[in-house]
């Protein structure tokens, strides 16, 4: 087929349109000067002056304690959901999950959280817990909506994995129990990690749910920053950006590596 | 060889034993390492599950049901049944109470039980013209946005799926960066890109394209740029799944029989990319209905959108009734769509 030159010109306009505002946000983090548009030299100030922010710092530690827990919970309960979607064959109740894991995806996030807190207040009047909201409601509720999209990520590779290798270990005497442990669980982990960092990652970016079911005293960092850029643009925000987006290109770099090998050896 | 020789049937022993390992493990790593709330939580979790698993080796039902109900009752609790609830709640009235809105039951002095539920707050978000339009605006503006992201997303996803590996592999990584990155923040660069002294305005200035500078921030503008921006890899990453299994046979065919280029995309390419375009454009239209923080931050105080209106109900005017009506008015508008992005999703399973 002859190559136009209009794919091309589209494509590149669409990537720099992709990573313009990035790259312009990465280059102003080191702005001297207070104003974020304007160029006053090169300086790590905003750097300095994000290390000693309390309430940044520790609004970053609680988000990265909810992340990591939300993250672990929905790689096991979203690895389950697959794992039943996939290999279960037909059961009450399938077109029912079939749904719950979709709608997440898309469910608009102020209904989310709005439902969820609802839920949260009621279980508490009805049953007494959760006690309050915090910590523990965050989790609950980032590890409802990240463990749907591990579980899309672990539906299309267990659907791409090689059968056969469950049926000859079956064959052998194994129990369905050893099978999924030695056999299915090797086989899907590059992709139940990189599971694990969308649903790491997902949590930490998450705003709306969290201003839902949050309760004082667990800010998490996208409530902190988002209060701090209602009120305009500051470049400490920049300067955390940059360090976000370094360590996101870096793991996201270590997934695709992971997952391109591994298709390979699939093959 | 220890496969073989291992009984066939389950036994019960084993299993209670390892899960009452897998609890003390996780009961001590918990209450040593994570905070005492998270820390209950995940004891209570497991020793449920075990609960459940004794119950089933014990009634002699099989496994299966057990592996099922984790997710299915975990999606239950926490995904349906808090629609019930809100439900239930957008029925009472607001209240000066913890929490603030009423109860539906009430029991009358001669001990019967009596359901106090209305339909006042639908009634009231019917006969105040803002929610009307506010809902019409969030259509609008979700479906102005989808075919943007259309119109700029199709064009890069064909140019991904036809370029040569390694190419195809770093450039479909390229659109997905971005997507891990902090959405706050990426809505946070476009603040720096459009305002009045912002980067566009600087330089179509220094070029002497425009001598006024251009007023781009809060305007519907800036709230398209900022949902095409954020949700263009869902856009693209469907039509590039679609447009990559392509047959370049089909193409051929088209050509040998005379069919313009242009002629093979209508009546080859676009329809049979159908199912990518369908799910990316609901992936970006039903989220982008509900947005609140790219119209809260890159829109005016005009530009309407109803996940706004819903927020400032909830959190200004603390009414839990009526913010949770506008809930699940707006679930009722979005349900049609995703039940169309399941069923595209599902047919293309069996085509798979």
């Amino acid at each position: 087929m002859k190559r136009g030159w209009f794919l091309p010109i589209v494509a590149t306009l669409g990537f720099g349109f992709l990573y313009a505002p990035i790259v312009s946000l990465i280059v102003f983090s080191f702005n001297e000067s207070r104003l974020v548009t304007v160029w006053g030299g090169f300086s790590t100030r905003w750097y300095g002056e994000l290390l000693n922010d309390g309430q940044m710092l520790a609004a970053a530690w609680i988000s990265l304690k909810v992340a990591t827990i939300a993250a672990t919970l929905a790689t096991v309960i979203g690895t389950l959901a697959a794992f039943v979607l996939t290999r279960f064959g037909k059961f009450r109740g399938k077109l029912l999950m079939t749904g719950m894991i979709t709608a997440p995806l898309v469910m608009p996030e102020v209904i989310t959280g709005l439902s969820l807190l609802l839920l949260f207040v009621s279980m508490e009047m009805l049953l007494g817990w959760p006690a309050g909201r915090g910590l523990t409601t965050v989790v609950i509720a980032h590890a409802t909506f990240c463990a749907a999209y591990v579980a899309v990520i672990a539906q299309s590779r267990l659907r791409d994995m090689d059968e056969s290798l469950e049926e000859a270990a079956r064959d052998l005497g194994a129990g369905p129990v050893r099978v999924f442990f030695d056999i299915t669980l090797p086989v899907i982990t590059p992709a139940l990690i990189s599971g694990w960092l969308l649903a790491f990652t997902l949590s930490l970016d998450d705003l709306v749910v969290a201003s839902f079911v949050s309760g004082p005293g667990a800010s998490t960092l996208p409530m902190v920053i988002f209060s701090k850029v209602r009120l305009g643009v500051s470049p400490d925000v920049n300067a955390l950006a940059t360090i976000i987006i370094v360590i996101v290109a870096v793991a996201v770099t270590i997934a695709g590596v992971l997952l391109m090998r591994q298709s390979k050896t699939a093959r | 060889m220890s496969a073989l020789d291992a009984p066939p049937q389950a036994s019960l022993l084993r299993p209670v034993l390892m899960g009452l390992a897998g609890l003390v493990a996780v009961a001590l790593i918990g209450w040593l390492a994570l905070p005492a709330n998270i820390a209950v939580l995940l004891t209570s979790l497991v020793a449920v599950a075990l609960a459940c698993l004794a119950f089933t080796r014990f009634m002699g039902w099989s496994d299966r049901w057990m592996v099922i109900a984790i997710p299915l009752v975990w999606f239950v609790t926490f995904f349906l049944v808090p629609f019930f609830v809100l439900g239930r709640i957008s029925l009472s009235e607001v209240a000066i109470a913890i929490p603030p809105y009423t109860s539906l039951w009430e029991r009358a002095p001669d001990g019967t039980l009596e359901i106090i539920a209305s339909f006042d707050n639908y009634l009231f978000l019917l006969s105040d013209s803002l929610y009307v339009s506010a809902y019409l605006s969030s259509i609008k503006i979700a479906a102005i946005s989808t075919v943007l992201a259309l119109l700029l997303g199709y064009p890069i996803a064909y140019y991904i799926a036809r370029s040569p590996e390694p190419r195809r592999s770093i450039l479909l990584l390229m659109v997905i960066l971005p997507f891990w990155t902090s959405f706050l923040l990426r809505v946070y660069a476009w603040i720096g890109f459009l305002r009045r002294d912002g980067v566009i305005n600087n330089i179509l200035s220094w070029l002497g394209v425009i001598d006024e500078p251009l007023v781009m921030m809060q305007t519907d503008f800036a709230v398209y740029i900022g949902i095409v921006y954020t949700y263009l890899p869902f856009m693209i990453l469907p039509l590039y799944a679609t447009l990559v299994k392509l047959d370049d046979a089909l193409l051929e065919a088209a050509s040998d029989l005379g069919a313009t280029p242009t002629v093979t995309f209508l009546t080859v390419t676009l329809p049979l990319s159908l199912p990518g375009i369908i799910a990316g454009s609901m992936l970006v239209f039903i989220p982008a209905i509900g947005e609140y923080v790219i119209p809260t931050l890159l829109g005016g105080p005009d530009t309407l959108m109803i996940g706004r209106v819903l927020w400032d109900e909830f959190f200004s005017s603390r009414d839990w009734p009526v913010a949770s009506a506008v809930a699940i008015v707006m679930l009722i508008l979005v349900v049609v769509p995703i039940m169309w992005l399941q069923a595209v999703q599902n047919r293309q399973e069996k085509n798979a």
